[in-house]
C-alpha cells in the first residue's frame, strides 16, 4: 500500500485546460509536480465535456419549451386557467311591479326568508334538523327531500330546509342559532299582490318555471326566478323579467368559493302601468257582490280597459310556491269557473245586444232606413217556422228607434231576413263580436258570428231559421264580455278603438291612449246615431225595456242596451202555456243577463258591458248593477281626481 | 496483513481544519440558495404558511447540510472501501422493497425505517455510482478494450435496475441505467462497444412496451393525447401546462397563482412544484431555477474533472449524471415533454429521503473535490 499525500494545487483548472484534446496543459508544464497523466483522464475529461454539452442542451431545449408555454402559448393556457377558476353565477333580477293608472301596485315584490343548511357547518346534521322541527314543524316529506338533497349536494352547497318564512318563523330561528349549528337564514323575494283577488284575472299570476321553460331560456334555471302564468304576468313576462346579474366568483379546484371577484347587479324588470283603475275595480267588485258575473268598463274613446271584472276569483298569491292539490281541485270543480277570466274567456250568446249590430248592418246593407216601419204581431213566420216575440201580443207598427228601445224580437227577426247573414257577420266582425282582440291577456276566446259558409264548412246545414235566430242574438252567435264592451266603446265614439291594458312601459305612456290613434268605423254617422238614439230610448225613455239604468244625475244620460241569452231551448208548450217562468229553472238553466251601455249620451266617454251568468232578467239585474257601475265610474271620472299623477303625466304629452 | 483500522489512523497531515478549507464553499452556496428557492417555494404550496411542509422540510435541509459536509470530509479510500457493503445493502433494500414495501399511487415504493420513510431506489443510484467508480478505478486504457472486463459492472448495473423495473418503477430504472451509462462512458468504453450496444435498442424497447403495465402505457397514451382524457389520467399534465401558461413572462405574483393557490395543480408539493414557481414567478423565474440547476450541474461536472484520480472523477460524474437526470425527468415532466412518472426535483420537491439522498450525493461530490489532488491508486499499466 501507498502512502497517499495531499498536494495543494497550485494552479485551478482553466477553462482552456477542459478544452484541450490532450492532457490538461498543467500536467504538461509542470510534469514534475503532476508526475503522470493517464490517457483515461484525457478521455474521461472529453467525454464529460461532450456529456455536459448534453446535459447543457438538454436544459436549452427545456428552457425553449417553457418559453413556448409561457409566452408563445401563454394566452392560451391563461384563459384556460381563468375558465378553471372563475365561477360565473347569474343573480336573479326582481321582478318589475305591475301599477295601476294611478301608481297602485297591483304586482310587486316582497321580501321572505328561507332557512338553509350547510352540512359542513355542523357535525351533526339530524341533531340539528331535530331541533330546527321542534321550533318549525317539518314534515316527513320535507325532511326527506332535505335527507335526499344532502346526499347529493356537496357539502358547502347549502340545501333548502323551508322556505316563504314569515318575518315571525325568521325571528324564532334567529333567536334559536346558537342551537342550529349550519343553519343560515337567506334572503328572497316572493311575487306580492296586494290586491289579491281583486284583480288576479287582470294581472295573473307567475309560478316556478318547469323543465320546458329553462329549456327555452336558460336564466329561468336561477333560484328565484318565475314565469307569468296568466294575465299580464304572463303577456309582458319578458319585460317583467329583467336583465340577471351576475356575481364572478373564484373556485378552487372542488368548487368551494374562495371570493367574488365582481358583482353585476341585475336590472329590475320593466314597471307595467295598467289602463285599470284599482278604485274603480273595486268599486265593481262590490257592485257585484257575490253574482258569477264579468263587467267590463272602457275608456270608450281610446279603448283603455279602466275596470275588468270576473267573479269569483282566486289569490293569485298562492300561485307563487305552488299550488297545493286540493286547492287546485277544489278550483278546477268550481261550476262559477274561478280561474277563468270570463271578461275574455267567457262565451256567451249577446241575446238582444246584438241588435244594434244587425240594426246596422241592414242600414249598411240599405235593407232598412231609419223610418222603415215593421209590423210586430208577436210572431213571424219564416219557412214554415213560427218565431216569437218576447212581447206576447206584439208591438204594432214601430220603426227602428223604437224596434231598440221596445227589444222587439220580430223587428230584427224581420230585419235579418231582409240582410242576410253575411253583412250581419261582417257588421258585427268590425264592431269587435266574434273577433280576436288586441288586449293582452292570453286565453282569450273569440266566439263566433257564425255565417253560412262557415258552418257548411263544418258540415252543418244552414237554414232560414238561423240568420232569423241571430237577428236577435240567439243561436250559433257566440261572444265575450270584453267584445260586448268594445262595441259599445266603438257604437258610442264611431271610433275603431282595441281594448288595452298596457297605459306605460317604465313610465313611457304608450301611443294608444291618443284617441286620434284608433281610426273612425266605416260607418256613417248619421247610422251611429240612430243606434244610440235607440239605446237612449232603451234606459230614459217611457216603455224602455231598462228603466232601471237611468242614471240619477242630472244632466247625464246613459244609452244602453239589454240582453238575454237562453242557455236552454224553451219549448213552444211551454211559452204558449203561459207557465213558464225562467227565475223557477236551477241556477245553471237560468239565462245569462246581459247589458252593454255608455255614458255621457251626448258626450260619450264611458262604456261598459255587464254579464250575470244565469242572472235570468236583464233588466232587473244586469241593467241596475251597469247603472251603479257607470255611477261608480262618471263619480270617480280622472278629471275630478284630484290626486292623479298618471294623467297629469298623460296631459303634460 | 495491516489492519484497516490503523491504516486509516496512519493517514497523514491532512487536518480537519484543511479539509474544511478546501471545501467548494461557493458550490455549498448554490446548493442552499437552491434549498432556498425550495423552501420558498413550499411555503406557497402551503398557501403561505410554514406547515405543513416548508418547516420540517427546512429541518431537513439543515439535517442533509450536515450530513453532506461530514461526508465531504471521508477520504476516497474510506469511500472505496464503502462501496461494496453500500452496493449490497442497496440490493437487499430493493429486494426487501418488494416484498414488504408500501405502494402509492401505483408505482412508488418505500420502506419505513425507524418511522422514516426511505426509497431504497433513491439510494440504489448512489450506491451503484460507487461501486461502479470502485470497479473502473483500477482500470487502465487497455483492460477498457476486453469487453471481459466490462461484464462484472454491466452486472452491477442490471441488479438494481432488474429491481427497480419489478417494483416497477420505469422512470427510476431508466435513470438508473443512464447513470451507470454515463460512468461506462466516461470510464473509456470504446466507441465500437458502444455502437454494438446501441443498435439492439430500438427492438429491445418494442418490445418492452409490450411487457408495461397499464399503468404506464396509459401514461404513454395521455402523454401523446393529454386531451383524450381531461379529468383522468391526463389531469396532471393539462393543469400543469395551464398553469405554466397562466404564469405568461413575469409571473402571478409569489403567493397569487391561481393554478396552484386553488388546488388545480395536482401534487403541487412534491412533482410539480416546478409548474408553481413558473406560474408565480414566470418565464423569468423558471428560466433563473433552470439555470441555478444547470450551475449545479457544471459545477459538479468540472469538479470530477478537476479530480486527479478515476475513482473520483467517475464519481463525481455518476452523482453530477444522477442530478441532472432528475431534474431533466421532473421538468421534462411538468412540461409535458415525457410521461408522468413520480419523480421529484431533487431539493426543491417536499420529501425526506430524496432529500437526504440527494445530500448524501453532494457531499460524495465534494469529497471528491476536497481530494482532488490525493495520489490514489493511479496505477495505469500503459503510463
Amino acid at each position: 500500500m501507498r502512502r497517499w499525500s495531499f498536494r495543494r494545487a497550485s494552479r485551478g483548472l482553466t477553462i482552456g485546460a477542459l478544452f484541450s484534446r490532450k492532457t490538461p496543459a498543467a500536467a504538461r508544464r509542470a510534469p514534475a509536480r503532476a508526475p503522470k497523466e493517464t490517457p483515461s483522464r484525457g478521455i474521461f475529461t472529453r467525454r464529460a465535456l461532450a456529456l455536459m454539452g448534453l446535459q447543457t442542451a438538454a436544459l436549452g431545449a427545456l428552457g425553449d419549451r417553457l418559453y413556448r408555454l409561457q409566452v408563445s402559448d401563454g394566452r392560451k393556457y391563461a384563459t384556460m386557467a381563468d375558465n378553471n377558476r372563475i365561477s360565473t353565477r347569474l343573480l336573479a333580477p326582481p321582478r318589475g311591479r305591475i301599477i295601476d293608472r294611478f301608481g297602485a301596485t297591483l304586482g310587486g315584490n316582497k321580501v321572505n326568508w328561507r332557512a338553509l343548511l350547510l352540512a359542513e357547518q355542523t357535525t351533526n346534521v339530524q341533531g340539528t334538523l331535530d331541533r330546527y322541527s321542534a321550533i318549525l314543524p317539518l314534515d316527513d316529506r320535507e325532511r326527506a327531500r332535505i335527507d335526499r338533497e344532502l346526499k347529493h349536494g356537496r357539502k358547502f352547497i347549502p340545501v333548502v330546509v323551508q322556505d316563504f318564512l314569515s318575518w315571525d318563523d325568521m325571528a324564532r330561528l334567529e333567536v334559536n342559532a346558537p342551537e342550529l349549528p349550519g343553519i343560515l337564514i337567506d334572503v328572497g323575494t316572493t311575487r306580492l299582490y296586494p290586491q289579491g283577488p281583486t284583480l288576479a284575472h287582470v294581472v295573473g299570476y307567475v309560478a316556478p318555471p318547469n323543465e320546458r321553460d329553462v329549456a327555452k331560456d336558460a336564466d329561468l334555471a336561477l333560484p328565484g326566478m318565475r314565469i307569468g302564468r296568466a294575465g299580464i304576468e304572463q303577456f309582458h313576462d319578458l319585460a317583467l323579467r329583467g336583465t340577471p346579474g351576475s356575481v364572478q366568483m373564484e373556485v378552487n379546484s372542488v368548487g368551494r368559493v374562495m371570493r367574488e371577484l365582481d358583482r353585476r347587479e341585475g336590472q329590475q324588470g320593466k314597471t307595467i302601468g295598467l289602463t285599470v283603475d284599482l278604485g274603480l275595480q273595486q268599486a265593481v267588485l262590490s257592485r257585484i257582490a257575490d253574482q258569477a258575473a264579468s263587467a267590463v268598463v272602457m275608456d270608450a274613446r281610446n279603448g283603455e280597459v279602466l275596470a275588468m271584472v270576473s267573479t269569483p276569483s282566486f289569490d293569485p298569491s298562492l300561485f307563487d310556491s305552488g299550488v297545493s292539490q286540493q286547492q287546485w281541485a277544489e278550483w278546477t270543480a268550481d261550476q262559477r269557473t274561478p280561474l277563468i277570466n270570463k271578461a275574455v274567456a267567457g262565451v256567451y250568446p249577446p241575446g238582444s245586444t246584438f241588435k244594434p249590430a244587425v240594426a246596422m248592418a241592414a242600414l249598411q246593407a240599405g235593407t232598412l232606413t231609419p223610418g222603415d216601419r215593421i209590423t210586430c204581431r208577436g210572431y213571424i213566420d219564416v219557412g214554415g217556422a213560427r218565431f216569437h216575440c218576447w212581447a206576447r201580443y206584439g208591438h204594432g207598427s214601430i220603426d227602428l228607434h223604437q224596434g231598440i228601445k221596445f227589444s222587439c224580437d220580430v223587428f230584427f227577426y224581420e230585419v235579418a231576413r231582409r240582410t242576410g247573414m253575411d253583412p250581419i257577420a261582417a257588421t258585427a266582425h268590425v264592431f269587435g263580436l266574434g273577433t280576436k282582440l288586441g288586449i293582452e291577456l292570453p286565453h282569450q276566446r273569440t266566439g263566433s258570428i257564425p255565417t253560412p259558409a262557415m258552418r257548411r264548412a263544418e258540415g252543418h246545414h244552414w237554414n232560414g231559421g238561423d240568420t232569423i235566430n241571430a237577428g236577435i242574438g240567439q243561436g250559433f252567435v257566440t261572444v265575450t264580455p270584453l267584445q260586448l264592451a268594445t262595441y259599445a266603446s266603438r257604437l258610442a265614439t264611431g271610433r275603431m278603438v282595441q281594448p288595452h291594458l298596457t297605459r306605460s312601459i317604465d313610465e313611457a305612456l304608450q301611443p294608444t291612449m291618443n284617441p286620434d290613434h284608433w281610426p273612425a268605423l266605416p260607418m256613417p254617422e248619421d247610422h251611429l246615431q240612430a243606434l244610440r238614439s235607440g239605446m237612449y230610448a232603451v234606459v230614459n225613455e217611457p216603455h224602455g225595456t231598462a228603466p232601471k239604468a237611468r242614471l240619477p244625475l242630472a244632466g247625464v244620460q246613459m244609452a244602453g242596451k239589454t240582453g238575454s241569452a237562453q242557455v236552454r231551448h224553451v219549448s213552444r208548450y211551454a211559452r204558449e202555456s203561459g207557465h213558464f217562468d225562467s227565475s223557477k229553472l236551477p241556477w245553471e238553466f237560468r239565462p245569462h243577463a246581459l247589458f252593454i251601455c255608455f255614458a255621457p249620451y251626448d258626450n260619450p266617454r264611458y262604456a261598459a258591458a255587464v254579464v250575470v251568468e244565469h242572472g235570468n232578467a236583464a233588466a232587473e239585474v244586469a241593467a241596475p248593477l251597469a247603472r251603479d257601475i257607470m255611477m261608480d265610474t262618471l263619480t270617480r271620472d280622472p278629471v275630478n281626481h284630484k290626486d292623479a299623477p298618471g294623467q297629469k303625466v298623460a296631459d303634460a304629452i | 496483513m495491516i489492519s484497516q483500522k490503523r491504516l486509516l489512523r496512519a493517514e497523514p497531515s491532512f487536518r480537519f481544519l484543511a479539509k474544511l478549507w478546501r471545501i467548494s464553499w461557493l458550490y455549498v452556496l448554490l446548493i442552499c440558495v437552491l434549498a432556498g428557492v425550495g423552501y420558498g417555494a413550499l411555503y406557497s404550496a402551503d398557501g403561505g404558511s410554514a406547515k405543513p411542509f416548508a418547516g420540517p422540510q427546512s429541518l431537513r435541509f439543515g439535517f442533509g447540510l450536515v450530513l453532506m459536509l461530514g461526508v465531504a470530509m471521508l477520504s476516497p479510500r474510506v469511500l472505496v472501501r464503502l462501496a461494496w457493503p453500500l452496493y449490497g445493502l442497496s440490493l437487499l433494500l430493493l429486494a426487501a422493497v418488494l416484498h414488504m414495501g408500501h405502494v402509492g399511487k401505483g408505482a412508488e415504493r418505500w420502506l419505513i425505517i425507524g418511522g422514516m420513510q426511505v426509497q431504497p431506489s433513491e439510494f440504489a443510484k448512489i450506491a451503484l455510482a460507487l461501486v461502479l467508480a470502485a470497479w473502473f478505478h483500477r482500470a487502465g486504457h487497455k483492460r477498457m478494450g476486453n469487453p471481459l472486463f466490462l461484464i462484472p459492472p454491466a452486472i452491477l448495473v442490471l441488479l438494481p435496475v432488474g429491481l427497480v423495473l419489478k417494483e416497477p418503477n420505469l422512470g427510476t430504472a431508466v435513470i438508473i441505467g443512464a447513470v451507470g451509462a454515463s460512468i461506462f462512458l466516461a470510464a473509456g468504453m470504446r466507441l465500437w462497444q458502444i455502437a454494438i450496444l446501441i443498435a439492439p435498442v430500438p427492438f429491445l424497447a418494442k418490445f418492452a412496451y409490450g411487457h408495461l403495465h397499464d399503468y404506464q402505457k396509459a401514461r404513454i397514451t395521455t402523454f401523446l393525447h393529454p386531451e383524450s382524457d381531461p379529468l383522468g389520467a391526463g389531469y396532471n399534465i393539462i393543469q400543469s401546462k395551464i398553469a405554466l401558461g397562466s404564469g405568461g413572462m413575469w409571473g402571478q405574483g409569489y403567493l397569487h397563482g391561481t393554478q396552484g393557490q386553488l388546488n388545480f395543480l395536482p401534487e403541487k408539493q412534491t412533482d410539480f412544484i416546478f409548474t408553481m414557481i413558473a406560474e408565480e414567478w414566470g418565464l423569468v423565474g423558471g428560466l433563473t431555477v433552470m439555470g441555478l440547476l444547470l450551475l449545479i450541474i457544471m459545477g459538479g461536472m468540472l469538479m470530477s474533472m478537476r479530480c486527479r484520480h478515476q475513482f473520483g472523477r467517475l464519481l463525481g460524474l455518476g452523482i453530477s449524471m444522477n442530478f441532472f437526470l432528475y431534474c431533466v425527468v421532473n421538468l421534462s415532466m411538468v412540461m409535458g415533454a415525457i410521461p408522468v412518472g413520480g419523480v421529484p426535483l431533487p431539493l426543491i420537491s417536499y420529501g425526506g429521503s430524496a432529500m437526504l439522498t440527494v445530500m448524501f450525493g453532494f457531499g460524495l461530490l465534494l469529497s471528491v473535490y476536497v481530494h482532488r489532488d490525493a495520489s490514489f491508486g493511479e496505477n495505469e499499466g500503459n503510463a
